[in-house]
């Protein structure tokens, strides 16, 4: 075990999966000379030379497709979008190309294929680069999705999605990257894609959350304990594979559940996992699940608005006393 | 085809005229043209009887643009396409019975029924698919040529795409990169002139020949219903990029003889009936070639029409062999949406049994 920083971990996993398998490379605006956007690449242009690290035109559309296509044709790419909002421009090449061309050619190409950068809001950077980005890459089929939470999360899941052969949408988080945390040292050391986690134990209530928002969650966890109510805090890890059966243990433990996202409420991830408790635990549920969102807007600039717009640890303690009838 | 009077003809030479071209090949290239020519008239037939379904988008016009760039690449070589990509998938090696067993969406389609007219592939050969948004092949391309560079390989990819893909960000961005890496690839605009039914003159205030060179990458325009000069350009930009020239950018005027798909007919709202027939008449790459080889003295008459009985039989064979096809396994279905299973975690949301 060594301490180390989110960005940290997630250097160490690119690393040692780079000197395990010639075919990873990693390629994305600002991942060579400038050591990454937010530095996760740190030195690895020392190591490994520009044939594997490499920095890209601005050309989100291009080099993400370039991506896919050296993919197809057999190698691992790390394909590092500066944030998933700049991602948009790619979705074409991730929904069309790398989550159909397995199917459409009826097995004959693979696309090992990781996709990886901040998702969600940081600090006052406003509507176009605060979103999160999670349901757009869920909602298709093909597409694997992590979002780690925590640095040796961010390290064990990173590894096992370059090792993994679908393409992965793995989603950080930019506040995330100075976290600091416990990680296993080993370059063995792989977190298996849809294994959630639970982050802490209670029996009165679940909150069901991923990514960067199981902070908020605990934070919220927190503040019920001094009111006498535990809360179960289930990290889900990765959102595709999804781990249903530790979904259904921590519903019919607490029978009361909140969801807490960081992206919209409309079709969001939450929408996903109330309707699927309510189709299998329905006789389990002692009341309507409450969900957590950001507010139903653009993030605005101003702080006051912006953390108004943000889920909240106290939003999610009113969720729960919702769920309690408190 | 119109008939021709035989003519007296000059002896017989080993290479053709002053293509370089050798005489076998240039039989060869026949041979595939017509090929080409009748399974997509095959294709045709089907589609109006209702054995095939979608969108099918035919080749007929353009077989010169297939046989002259494809027959000059190695099995290892990677050919990539647009959704109209029936004769390229032949062309680089796809059974002709593959290809049309899955137009008509049967198990022993090239992609197990499940991609269709669009969407044709053939790993073992490098066929690299059929695709169906305008210039997003255009960065696939590019990660082929990336890896081969990567793994220090020489083999070369040729990326078809109709000319309205040429005003797509994707072929921007690609060509960029291509430039910026020395990427083994040439991108091949078949320029029929229209993009589905817009012109290109009406979307574009530069020439074709004008779209790469900002990049950097250095633009040929070839008369593609000219086989002979198609091939011999082909050859020598293939010689040039697998010895480590870069990039290409091949402009290839050609012309569809068909609607863009088979829902548009031939002609009306954005070309005239007198347009198309002029171009059948004039500048049909068999034709073309026809009239080389009788110059030439190498194919005369009859063996022209044991050739295009030959073409005939593959379509028709190809067309049977779909015809007895079965249908998908409905097993298939969930079949290969995901290379990796993971053991934990679920990947199927629709509730639905699998068994």
């Amino acid at each position: 075990m060594a301490v180390m920083t989110y960005r940290d971990a997630l250097n160490a996993a690119l690393r040692e999966e780079m000197i395990l398998d010639p075919d990873v490379f990693l390629m994305g605006e600002e991942v060579a000379e400038y050591d990454g956007a937010y530095k996760v690449s740190k030195g690895l242009l020392d190591e490994f030379g520009e044939r594997r690290v490499v920095d890209s035109p601005i050309s989100e559309l291009g080099f993400a497709g370039l991506g896919v296509g050296a993919a197809m044709a057999g190698l691992r790419p790390v394909i590092e979008f500066m944030t998933f909002n700049f991602a948009f421009l790619a979705l074409d090449q991730v929904i069309n190309n790398a989550t159909k061309l397995h199917y459409m050619s009826d097995g004959q190409f693979k696309v090992p294929i990781v996709f990886r950068g901040p998702t969600g809001a940081a600090l006052q950077l406003s509507a176009q680069h605060s979103q999160a980005c999670e349901t757009y890459y869920t909602h298709a089929p093909g597409c694997k999705v992590v979002t780690p939470g925590t640095p040796a999360d961010a390290k064990g899941l990173l590894k096992a999605a370059i090792r993994d052969d679908d393409p992965v949408a793995f989603m950080e988080g930019e506040t995330l990257y100075s976290l600091k945390g416990e990680v296993p040292d080993d370059d063995d050391f792989i977190i298996p894609l849809g294994v959630a986690d639970l982050k802490r134990e209670g029996s009165d209530v679940s909150i069901i959350t991923h990514g960067k928002m199981i902070h908020v969650a605990l934070q919220a966890a927190g503040k019920l304990e001094k009111d006498g109510i535990e809360a179960d805090v289930l990290d889900l890890r990765t959102i595709r594979p999804l781990d249903m059966d530790a979904i259904l243990e921590t519903v019919a433990k607490t029978n009361r559940v909140v969801y807490l996202e960081e992206g919209w409420p409309f079709a969001g991830t939450g929408a996903q996992i109330v309707s699927m408790i309510q189709e299998e635990a329905f006789d389990h549920l002692d009341a309507p699940i409450r969900r957590v969102t950001q507010a139903d807007i653009p993030m605005p600039y101003a702080k006051n608005l912006e953390n108004l717009a943000k889920p909240s640890a106290n939003r999610v303690v009113e969720a729960c006393n919702q769920v309690l009838y408190r | 085809m119109a008939e021709t009077k035989a003519k007296k003809r000059p002896p017989k030479k080993d290479v053709l005229g002053d293509y370089g071209v050798s005489v076998d090949m240039g039989l060869e290239l026949m041979r595939q043209m017509l090929l080409y020519r009748r399974f997509e008239e095959k294709a045709e037939e089907g589609y109006a009887i209702g054995k095939i379904g979608g969108f099918c988008h035919l080749h007929i016009g353009q077989e010169g643009a297939a046989a002259g760039s494809i027959k000059a690449l190695r099995v290892d070589d990677y050919v990539i396409s647009s959704y109209r990509s029936h004769t390229q998938a032949i062309a680089k090696g796809v059974q002709p019975t593959a290809v049309m067993a899955e137009l008509y969406g049967r198990a022993d389609g090239a992609s197990g029924g499940k991609g269709g007219s669009m969407h044709i592939f053939g790993a073992d050969v490098n066929f690299m698919g059929g695709h169906g948004i305008v210039g997003a092949q255009v960065p696939l391309a590019t990660g082929y040529g990336w890896k081969i560079k990567y793994r220090g390989e020489d083999s070369v990819v040729v990326c078809f795409m109709g000319d309205a893909a040429v005003n797509q960000g994707a072929f921007h961005e690609s060509l960029n990169m291509a430039a910026v890496w020395d990427l083994p690839v040439i991108y091949v605009v078949e320029h029929n002139e229209y993009g589905m039914g817009t012109a290109f003159n009406r979307v574009s205030t530069t020439g074709m020949e004008e779209k790469s060179g900002p990049h950097g990458v250095t633009g040929v325009s070839v008369d593609g219903q000219d086989v002979l000069a198609t091939f011999a350009l082909f050859k020598k930009l293939v010689a040039d990029v697998r010895a480590g020239s870069g990039s290409y950018f091949v402009n290839l005027e050609t012309y569809r003889f068909r609607g863009h798909s088979m829902s548009d007919p031939v002609s009306g709202t954005y070309r005239s009936t007198e347009e198309v027939e002029h171009h059948k008449k004039e500048k049909d790459p068999i034709s073309v070639l026809r009239e080389r080889l009788f110059d030439a003295g190498v194919l005369d008459q009859e063996r022209l029409e044991e050739m295009d009985a030959e073409a005939r039989q593959i379509a028709a064979d190809a067309a049977d062999f779909a015809e007895a096809s079965p249908v998908p396994d409905p097993d298939r279905l969930y079949a290969n949406v995901w290379a990796e299973v993971n053991p934990n975690g679920r990947l199927f949301f629709d509730g639905r049994s699998r068994d």
